[in-house]
């Protein structure tokens, strides 16, 4: 659903931006790991394409209020930035495969890299009101790129933070410190938001592990509602036929082993469609 | 006083001129979880091909000044999942619908239109000449008016006569009025333009073209008076012949220019990226202004930038002619 929703605070999270927006129908919907989509540049703007952004918070005062948060890449970002208080916003959401919760009580490893670890907390106070046992794992290339690690302190049993430059926490990336985070705390599975390659790596620790591993991918998207066909990504299907099938609509959230990482960015040659026609009698 | 927005597709009476651009609406269900679509003029589908396709590697879209570059390759689903899922979703919700298809020879072209002619549903096909054409080293068949005349010919010749076939036409042609031509005399009954011109961005940061297909259709308000143009040349050369305006189309009043140019139909795509809502939004602004130029039926605005300078607006002496005693 569109929603014009007017900005309430706007505040500098480190090297990252939190916007909160009144957004009551998408606040009533949210699940974790959806997304909305804004509308940047204003009205008569030459910017067309919306820009996905991470759901960090909802609450329910004034109705219903999101935070969004996102990081200054370019025009369009850094228009969002400068948005204050009172300003309006237009916003479509919330859209997206939300992350699965386990049924029954687990434990669970949650892992974030850079601003992608804003997903996470929603799904950590999910996982929580379910009894799952919760567990932290975030990073980003200095501390000032670790997003979240007081609230993450807050509210697991425990929080490992890891620092390219070794700045805050352990020096390395967050897969260096994932598996003994696996072992200690016995996890049952692991959820994982971030760059791309971080993801790949995660989902590699994870399937060592033999558990399961959800993962929120972060693709360019130019419309966000799945029209555009711009955000699409290799991913094995139930049938074990390989597709491109978009981030927005199918996504963000997949599970990690059906991702073929080492291929996003081209057309693998047995994926469903493919030029060549690997799978072209299939369908 | 509501404006009759009704305008016709060769024979075909759509309620109001705004469509779906090809491409734009994907299956059209992603479209329908903000609002009925019955209330498109008509939904045109993304181009069908025979063969299930994979489209482009990623990157596929870059932004550039009002506008964007795309490059997907006609992902989709294959002919045989859209006759299975797509199709009769939309028909048996009684939704107008154009299907576009796409081919790299006249035969592919010729055998998906043989499987839609029995099909229940297509309110008209709209055929997608901007395809490289295999047969002649990847040329695209629109840039040649006999290329696309074979097409045309050879679609018309299969599908039932009372569904009108739609030539859709690409801005990067040397004479595009030739090319409409050729396409109108091969027994094409609606003309629709533009497809995206070719554009190219360069990622200064990364020192490699954008798109990972290097090239790409630019789409969005930059390209509204390239559409205007063409719209213009096509109009002016064969005023008989019914066209669907599309490019860049933001709001009722870009859509007013195609309609004043010629358009009897407008097409919106990129504004969908933007706003779900376009399509109504854009056909409501349409008909406000209409009305506020005192227009009671869209008909009568239809290619009225044409008429000579100085002359009167043909509506608005009837009006005069109406109220004198």
């Amino acid at each position: 659903m569109q929603v014009t929703g007017t900005v309430l605070t706007t505040r500098r999270v480190d090297a990252y931006h939190a916007l909160t927006v009144v957004a009551p129908g998408i606040a009533e919907r949210y699940r974790p790991g959806h997304f909305v989509s804004v509308a940047v540049g204003g009205a008569h703007t030459s910017m067309v394409t919306r820009r996905a952004l991470s759901i960090h918070d909802v609450k329910s005062d004034y109705g219903g209020t999101v935070e969004l948060v996102f990081t200054v890449r370019g025009p369009g970002t850094a228009w969002l930035a400068e948005r204050r208080a009172r300003d309006t916003l237009d916003l479509v959401g919330p859209f997206g495969r939300p992350f699965p919760l386990p049924r029954d009580p687990a434990h669970c490893v949650l892992v974030g890299a850079e601003y992608g670890s804003a997903v996470l907390f929603p799904l950590a106070d999910a996982l929580l009101a379910r009894g799952c046992r919760v567990d932290f794992v975030l990073g980003g290339a200095s501390a000032d790129r670790v997003f979240g690690a007081m609230r993450a302190r807050r509210i697991a049993e425990t929080t490992t933070l890891t620092t390219e430059d070794g700045s805050l926490g352990l020096r390395g990336r967050v897969t260096d410190a994932l598996p003994s985070v696996i072992a200690d705390t016995r996890a049952d599975a692991v959820y994982a938001c971030g760059p791309m390659e971080t993801l790949r790596a995660v989902t590699a620790v994870a399937m060592e592990f033999d558990i399961p591993v959800q993962v929120a991918v972060e693709e360019a998207m130019a419309c966000g509602i799945g029209v555009c066909m711009t955000c699409v990504i290799p991913v094995i299907g139930d049938d074990g036929v390989t597709r491109m099938v978009r981030a927005c609509a199918e996504g963000p959230v997949f599970r990690g082993e059906r991702v073929r990482f080492e291929d996003v960015g081209t057309i693998p040659f047995d994926a469903l469609g493919a030029p060549g026609g690997g799978a072209r009698h299939v369908g | 006083m509501s404006v009759d927005m009704r305008t016709f597709l060769a024979h075909v009476e759509l309620g109001n001129p705004i469509t779906t651009a090809a491409g734009c609406a994907s299956s059209g269900r992603e479209l329908a979880q903000f609002f009925d679509l019955h209330r498109l003029g008509a939904l045109t589908t993304r181009s069908i091909t025979m063969a299930p396709r994979a489209g482009r590697p990623t990157p596929r879209m870059a932004e550039t000044p009002s506008g964007m570059l795309n490059a997907v390759g006609l992902q989709g689903p294959g002919i045989e999942a859209f006759l299975e899922r797509e199709l009769p979703w939309l028909a048996q919700r009684g939704i107008k619908t154009i299907v576009s298809i796409g081919g790299g020879t006249v035969a592919e072209y010729s055998e998906l239109a043989r499987r839609l002619a029995d099909a229940p549903g297509v309110t008209a096909l709209e055929v997608n000449l901007s395809c490289p054409n295999i047969e002649d080293r990847g040329r695209v068949f629109a840039r040649e008016g006999s290329a696309a005349a074979e097409v045309i010919a050879s679609v018309r010749s299969i599908m039932r006569y009372d569904v009108p076939v739609v030539a859709k036409l690409a801005p990067d042609v040397a004479d595009i009025v030739a090319v409409a031509r050729a396409c109108v005399d091969a027994g094409a009954d609606a003309l629709s333009m533009i497809n995206n011109p070719l554009g190219m961005a360069i990622d200064t940061r990364t020192l490699r073209p954008s798109l990972a297909a290097v090239t790409g259709g630019l789409s969005g308000p930059a390209i509204l008076p390239l559409a205007v143009r063409c719209v213009w040349q096509v109009h002016a050369a064969l005023p008989g012949v019914p066209l669907i305006g599309i490019g860049g189309v933001m709001t009722g009043k870009d859509a007013f220019q195609l309609i004043l140019a010629g358009a009897c139909a407008v097409g919106v795509g990129t504004a969908l990226f933007h706003d779900p809502y376009a399509c109504l939004r854009i056909e409501r602004e349409l008909e406000d202004l209409l009305r506020a130029r005192g227009f009671q039926r869209l008909a009568d605005a239809v290619g009225l930038a044409h008429r000579p300078p100085g002359s009167a607006p043909r509506h608005l002496l009837v009006d005069t002619e109406e109220s004198s005693p």
